[in-house]
């Protein structure tokens, strides 16, 4: 498995997933920290309008305005939670449920009216993706690496999925101080004057472009997984807040590989012939990880 | 005497206001519609110890918050030796209330008392041993050296509380403002974040605390300013701590306020 | 079309499936609400998605003991039983580790739902798979239901509603005064068990109608519309009952005229409409309301004290106080007061000075403790207990 077809048919797909994992998983321990795990369920169903507005509004599948689609919905999903949660006095769950939910139900009857039948836009693509189906035709072999005209041919989705993860990796590693301080004491972070709110929100739409980008590789499920499976896996391994990232970087990129590597050739082992989701592979051995972290992490307890 | 009250302040002038460390004009802020502190003047005298004291729900710590820009008020206006708030927040170090704070936090202490350097540092600054060194000496003053690779939900609430002092220490500020800093804290604690307080008093910094004990005022501050949703009376603990004073700020709770078992713990 | 589809015009079955929609509405509001009150509203979001794997290994085994995979009864079944492991797995993970029960729910519903996906697509490789129909589960579908299946959505979902009547004493009072719940003798935990089950009965109920994606919705959007219109707890699950009813039933009406799209985004959207219309224009809580609300008390806030600084011979900083003094006729552009002006602020500060000494005197307790520096006192004061005070104004006091 380790010859030319497995640089064409599963090369991309492992190096994409982790990027998604990755991607994901980063901004996702701020979000568990700051006890918006759930957020993270929220933008990746809203993530749906969005691009289906952009669809809409432009006529294409193009990148740029589903960005600017799901990153606008994101955006407006939680400015409303947040309108819901204080003119109400409704808790966050409850005010992020009735938004996430009716996102997404618009999001799915615009779609079901709209003619996408000659584009790749339908529900069950958003919710489980297709990553088998990112692969290189143009590799001939590990040397295809280092041919320019092959790597030109690479699934589009790799490099633009290593783009989301520079950009996610990049905003923690500058706003890495800022973003702790405001999780662990907003109160002091605020008499420093920093401004946690916009914070706060530039965290959300970092995830939101995690998430979109993700999104139209994956599907929205492996997303919500990674948001949040590997981050809570590292709390339970570590009290260090560079350390626990570190470790749940390392989860991710993990449940990518070992997702992958199981759906696609574990049907194999034992008989079959066809493989199974790796989307959905990929986000049960995260669950795995996260169970084993929870039955066995040196952390894993509180301490009072 | 007419109106006494309400014109104390008005005695004051431009120009002590602009001299104080912290001058709060007409502050009012509410949480829907009836107001937890309303149009409070504060003028707080540079170089001084002031508590500020009240009863359960007075808004003293809203009154903090609000001059601190942690919270939005309504109205009001509040400045620092005449200037606004937001240029001057190098020299303000804030300690906010122990349970406002995510204690399962994955950090260790000296990572907390190192925030308190976050305005030298900036976003991408390295931290170099000289920053680590002046975070072990704040450490030091706190008595807490012993715990500075702890995670910080191990430690006790008194020890917490003195970490917390330990970063207000690391800004290096004109001006600490505090949070009821005693509240839940063991004697052994609330004895030596007094002993810090007044050597920083006695360095020429000014320190604002939210107080809950009535005992203790005259023994650990110099002013004192009574606030239940509007400032009672504020001055120099002599002139302003009264019986009579006491008993408008709390009206009949005060024989509660004195029977408060946290009261007499100091 | 439309009109025939809300008054039933549109043949047994889907007559059967609208009302057994409104039922489940019922039924889900009603237990939604308890869940809502007892601030866990997102673990029905972890239920709902665990549901999945469960239909599918329930679809499995019934083909491989040679049966109809899709027999509704046997999918029910596996989804009832595996959105009970996934709950375990919530309560286990808060108890048990530092996890938030927000982690908890994302991670158990992420991964269940992935484990059915993989299901799914090994479900899709057997022969019998291909038209197993299984999506219909994820966003609700009800047209072309069998009338089998009819029957007994729409005679589960009264036995529900039934159930959740039956429940509803303990259930109000564990949401809405725990400790008294206990004190009178009722378990929590138990309550709290019954009100999970009541909710994975409804969820199980709704896969078909609303999908495992979207019942959430059903069950808190009702709550949470129905706290807006009332402060009144008991009131709070009759109205989302009301809520969730008609949003069943309008919604599946409307299904029935556009059979290829999924029921449960319309169902959804409609319970939407009338959250949307609550958040808005509701006269307590509503959007409108609140703004009008708080733009003026922060005049009047501001007004009150421009007048107490005219009053005191102080300047006005700030610019919102002195734009709405001006705009009242009681300064001058350059910050003077006009003889309205003075008057007003003489008479700001004469309340505020009685207000004082209300407020120091203990005898005026009750009267002090609606203090709000608004109020005049003579909405709180008597005539004679204004003389009283009028006559300490000018009796010496000992301040400082």
């Amino acid at each position: 498995m380790m010859g030319a077809e497995f640089v064409a048919l599963s090369l991309p797909p492992i190096l994409i997933g982790i990027c998604v994992a990755v991607a994901c998983a980063l901004p996702g321990n701020f979000l568990l920290l700051r006890r918006q795990a759930l957020i993270g369920d929220a933008i990746s169903h809203v993530v749906l309008p969005g691009i289906v507005v952009a669809f809409l509004v432009t006529g294409a599948v193009a990148t740029g305005p589903m960005l600017i689609g799901a990153a606008g919905a994101a955006i407006a999903a939680v400015v409303v939670i947040d309108v819901i949660r204080r003119l109400g006095r409704i808790e966050s769950g409850a005010a992020m449920g009735v938004v996430f939910t009716a996102m997404f139900a618009a999001g799915v009857l615009l779609l079901e009216r709209s003619d996408t039948s000659n584009v790749h836009l339908d529900v069950e693509h958003a919710l489980f993706g297709n990553l088998e189906s990112l692969i290189w035709l143009d590799a001939t072999g590990w040397a295809s690496l280092l041919d320019p005209a092959a790597l030109a041919g690479l699934p589009v989705e790799l490099p633009r999925m290593a783009l989301a993860l520079l950009v996610v990796a990049l905003f923690l590693f500058v706003f890495w101080r800022p973003l702790a301080m405001s999780t662990f004491d907003e109160g002091f972070a605020r008499g420093m004057g920093l401004r946690t709110g916009p914070l706060g929100l530039a965290l959300v739409v970092v995830s939101a472009i995690a998430a979109v980008a993700a999104f139209d590789a994956v599907g929205s499920i492996i997303v919500i997984a990674m948001f949040i499976c590997p981050a809570a896996a590292a709390r339970m391994m570590t009290n260090r807040l560079g350390r626990q990232v570190a470790w749940s970087a390392g989860f991710a990129a993990l449940s990518a590989i070992v997702g992958y590597v199981l759906a696609g050739y574990g049907p194999l082992w034992v008989g079959a012939s066809a493989s199974v989701s790796a989307a959905g592979m990929i986000a049960t051995v995260s669950g795995l990880i996260l169970a084993l972290a929870a039955i066995a992490g040196p952390h894993r307890k509180a301490v009072q | 005497m007419t109106l006494a009250l309400v014109q104390d302040d008005a005695k004051l002038t431009e120009a002590a206001r602009m001299a104080s460390p912290l001058a709060v004009r007409g502050l009012t802020v509410s949480y829907g519609q009836t107001p937890a502190i309303f149009s409070v003047d504060v003028t707080v005298r540079a170089g001084a110890m002031t508590a500020i004291v009240g009863p359960n729900g007075a808004g003293k710590s809203t009154l903090l918050k609000a001059a601190l820009g942690v919270i939005t008020p309504l109205a009001g206006t509040v400045a620092m030796l005449g200037q606004p708030l937001d240029r001057m927040r190098d020299r303000i170090a804030y300690v906010p209330q122990r349970a406002s704070v995510d204690w399962d936090f994955p950090t260790r202490v000296i990572d907390v008392v190192l925030m308190g350097m976050y305005r030298q540092l900036g976003l991408l600054g390295r931290v170099r041993a000289t920053h680590r060194a002046q975070a072990m000496a704040c450490l030091d003053r706190v008595g807490m050296t012993d715990f500075a690779t702890r995670q910080i939900g191990q430690l006790s609430g008194g020890q917490q509380q003195r970490v917390f002092l330990a970063r207000a220490l690391a800004q290096e500020a004109d001006l600490y403002v505090l949070d009821e800093p005693f509240a839940g804290v063991d004697a052994a604690t609330e004895k030596a974040i007094i002993a810090v307080l007044k050597s920083l008093r006695d360095a020429g910094r000014t320190v604002v605390a939210v107080h809950h004990d009535l005992a203790t005022v005259p023994d650990y501050f110099d002013d004192v300013v009574l606030l239940n949703t509007q400032v009672v009376a504020a001055g120099p603990v002599a002139h302003v701590f009264t019986e009579d004073n006491l008993q408008a700020t709390y009206g009949g709770r005060l024989t509660t306020a004195r029977a408060d078992p946290e009261s007499v713990a100091g | 079309m439309w009109a025939d589809a809300l008054l039933l015009q549109l043949g047994y079955n889907a007559t059967l499936v609208t009302l057994g929609a409104a039922l489940l509405g019922m039924a889900a509001g009603v237990a939604g609400t308890f869940l809502f009150l007892r601030k866990r509203a997102l673990v029905s979001d972890a239920i709902s998605h665990a549901t999945l794997p469960g239909v599918g290994l329930a679809f499995v085994v019934m083909v491989a003991l040679g049966g109809d995979g899709r027999a509704l009864p046997g999918l029910l079944l596996g989804a009832a039983l595996s959105a009970a492991l996934g709950l375990l797995c919530v309560q286990w993970l808060t108890a048990r580790t530092r996890l938030g029960e927000d982690a908890a729910i994302g991670a158990v519903l992420s991964v269940f739902f992935g484990l059915g996906v993989v299901i799914l697509t090994v479900i899709q490789t057997m022969n019998t798979g291909r038209q197993a129909g299984l999506e219909g589960f994820l966003l609700g579908s009800t047209a072309g239901m069998l009338r089998g299946d009819a029957i007994l959505l729409a005679a589960s979902a009264a036995l529900v509603l039934a159930l959740v009547v039956l429940l509803r004493r303990p259930l109000t009072l564990a949401a809405f005064d725990p400790g008294y719940a206990q004190a009178t003798g009722w378990s929590l935990a138990r309550v709290d068990l019954a009100m999970m089950g009541v909710v994975l009965v409804v969820t199980v109920v709704g896969l078909k109608v609303v999908g495992l994606i979207l019942i959430v919705a059903l069950l808190i959007v009702p709550a949470v519309t129905a706290r807006f219109w009332t402060e009144r707890a008991d009131r709070v699950v009759w109205i989302a009952g009301a809520v969730g009813g008609v949003s069943g039933y309008v919604g599946a009406a409307l299904s029935a005229v556009a059979p290829a799209l999924p029921t449960g985004p319309i169902i959804v959207l409609v319970g939407f409409g009338l959250f949307l219309a609550s958040l808005l224009f509701s006269p307590g809580r509503g959007v409108l309301a609140s703004v009008l609300m708080h733009r003026r008390y922060q005049r009047r806030v501001h007004m009150r004290q421009g007048l107490l600084a005219l009053a005191q011979g102080q300047p006005i900083f700030e610019a919102l106080t002195r734009r709405l003094l001006h705009r009242a006729g009681l300064i001058l552009p350059d910050g003077v007061a006009t003889a309205e002006g003075q008057a007003a602020a003489a008479k700001a500060l004469l309340d505020e000075t009685r207000w004082s000494i209300v407020r120091r005197d203990q005898s005026f307790a009750v009267a002090a403790s609606r203090y709000d520096g608004l109020t005049p006192i003579e909405d709180v004061l008597t005539q004679d207990q204004l003389r009283a005070v009028d006559a300490r104004i000018d009796a010496p006091q000992v301040v400082a």
